[in-house]
């Protein structure tokens, strides 16, 4: 069955179409990366599956069904900048968060959750940070907690958007550690990912991005100079025009 | 109990109230929409009164209740429309004060309904407007008012709390997990406008932004968590209208003006003492290699 299956959905911003005619199926146990130039409607993408964007027409199934009844499926990593990081706060309490779902009503923050919320600091290299308040921390501190939330969430389907932006180069690799680590539990990770460079390195499975999806499927079928500029339009400069190992610096 | 009894209960009454709802508008950064509701509940209070011809507590609460909301609505609405928020809300205050002050002018003046009493309040009268049933002499109407209205936002931030938490912090991750972020905006603003029109008799539409916003203020400087933010909120409220009390005696002026201005020396001497251990605190730690 495949992960997400995305049929002719069309997303606008105020009678402004950002995403036409969306006709994706995403398979399981993938690293998927959702690659585009700026304004493509990436972020968009992500948000019409989790249905929080108004959806002009199309369908998104979520493991065969509407996302409404699999909700508790897929976890979600916003982009770090969408949140008030003065908010008073601490680490613990914003992994926590990712639990909402699964905690009962009158008997919420247990010692297990809170351990659960301590196992997945670790797995991202925050253990320590527990009562830390959020304003202290750096971006890339930011965007690991951001991933133990997720982590917190336990789905089998991950959205992240712009995971790698902004973040040091020690949690660049932390975060595609814990990117195989979920492969390897056969999880679907779906990235918004701006850095062409990494594209072929992080992802085995591509959607190539600009208000339609233009290619989609395994990274090395998908991801050629020739899908790349008709993706990127004449924005693009090109330093290896390797066809089957393009390498590219952004527009 | 005595006079000064009940105005001090009343103003700690307002303080706490006001100053734990406050800190949810304070951090979901909608201060100003607070002033916003604060005059147009006005509206509602003029309306309630000509449509029920009387002064009676619930009409105004239910009046102010459903103005408190069309404001937020009308702001949220602008705001999709492409109108800044802070242009939104002066669009929507201004507009919907005004048409409650040429109500007031025209309908209202032969009963004691007069613009001064709702901007500036008196929380002096007070004791004097009590609320009686069956014969019994309950205590002074305003008192009820906002401790229903008190409990009433206590058992609502206690069920909601998580919610209101998780939607303030990431609206984003609240809908992804389910939660009704929309329900939760128009709940809050509900439970503001009902703060706000418990607390107009004592301190006016004016001196209650003060009350909304000055506690929670002073409690974001002092803690990390918002819990304790609240908590603290509310004891900065009751300490505020102590203290303005106590202004208010000694200088002979008037009570919900002093109890603004003592909520302003708190918030001023908590700012200016963190100011001074942060720099005792960088002093103390020049020098050393700072390992993050």
């Amino acid at each position: 069955m495949n992960a997400i299956e995305l049929q002719d959905v069309s997303v606008a911003y105020q009678k402004q179409l950002v995403l036409r005619d969306i006709n994706v199926n995403i398979p399981t146990g993938k690293l998927v990366g959702v690659v585009g130039p700026n304004g493509a409607g990436k972020s968009t993408f992500i948000k019409s599956i989790l249905d929080i964007v108004p959806r002009v027409s199309g369908d998104v199934k979520i493991l065969g069904d509407s996302y409404r009844k699999q909700r508790q499926k897929v976890g979600y990593v916003p982009q770090k900048e969408e949140v008030d990081w003065d908010f008073p706060t601490n680490v613990l309490d914003v992994v926590l968060m990712g639990m909402y779902r699964k905690q009962k009503r009158w008997h919420r923050n247990s010692k297990d959750d809170i351990d659960t919320a301590k196992s997945c600091l670790k797995k991202v290299g925050m253990d320590g940070y527990e009562k830390r308040q959020i304003n202290e921390l750096s971006g890339g501190q930011q965007q690991r907690v951001f991933l133990a939330r997720a982590l917190a969430q336990d789905s089998p389907i991950y959205l992240m958007d712009e995971p790698f932006t902004g973040v040091d180069a020690a949690t660049e690799k932390a975060i595609v550690k814990l990117l195989e680590e979920m492969k390897k539990q056969g999880k679907t990770v779906i990235v918004v990912h701006h850095d062409l460079q990494t594209v072929s390195e992080y992802f085995d499975w591509l959607i190539l991005l600009n208000q339609k999806v233009l290619h989609a499927g395994p990274t090395e079928k998908v991801f050629t100079l020739e899908n790349i500029q008709q993706t990127y339009g004449g924005s693009l400069q090109v330093l290896n025009t390797n066809q089957s190992n393009p390498s590219v610096l952004h527009s | 109990m005595s006079y000064e009894m009940w105005i001090i209960l009343t103003g700690s009454l307002v303080g706490v109230t006001c100053g734990t709802i406050g800190c949810l508008l304070i951090i979901r950064k909608m201060a100003m929409l607070s002033d916003g509701i604060s005059h147009t509940v006005l509206l509602g209070i003029v309306l309630a009164y000509l449509i029920s011809q009387s002064l009676s507590s619930i009409y105004m609460l239910i009046g102010a209740l459903i103005i408190g909301m069309l404001t937020a609505f009308l702001v949220q609405f602008l705001y999709n429309r492409g109108i800044h928020t802070d242009a939104s809300i002066g669009i929507v205050f201004t507009s919907l004060f005004a048409l409650g002050v040429f109500l007031v002018s025209i309908y209202a003046r032969q009963v004691h309904l007069d613009i001064d009493h709702v901007l500036m309040g008196e929380i002096t009268f007070v004791p004097w407007n009590r609320l009686t049933l069956f014969g019994v002499d309950l205590g002074p109407q305003a008192v009820w008012m906002l401790g229903t209205v008190l409990v009433i936002n206590t058992v609502i931030l206690i069920i909601f709390y998580e919610p209101i938490k998780i939607s303030s912090f990431d609206p984003v991750l609240a809908t992804a997990l389910g939660i009704n972020v929309v329900f939760i905006h128009y709940l809050l603003m509900g439970m503001v406008s009902l703060s706000i029109v418990a607390s107009f008799e004592s301190v006016g539409s004016i001196l209650v932004v003060t009350m909304l916003i000055v506690p929670g203020a002073t409690a974001y400087l002092m803690t990390k968590r918002l819990s304790t933010m609240i908590a603290v909120s509310a004891m900065v409220g009751i300490l505020g209208s102590v203290v303005g009390y106590a202004i208010a005696y000694w200088f002979d002026v008037s009570i919900a003006g002093a109890m603004s201005v003592a909520l302003g020396l708190i918030f001023a001497i908590v700012f200016i003492l963190q100011l001074i251990i942060k720099k005792m605190y960088q002093r103390s730690h020049r020098g050393k290699i700072h390992v993050t």
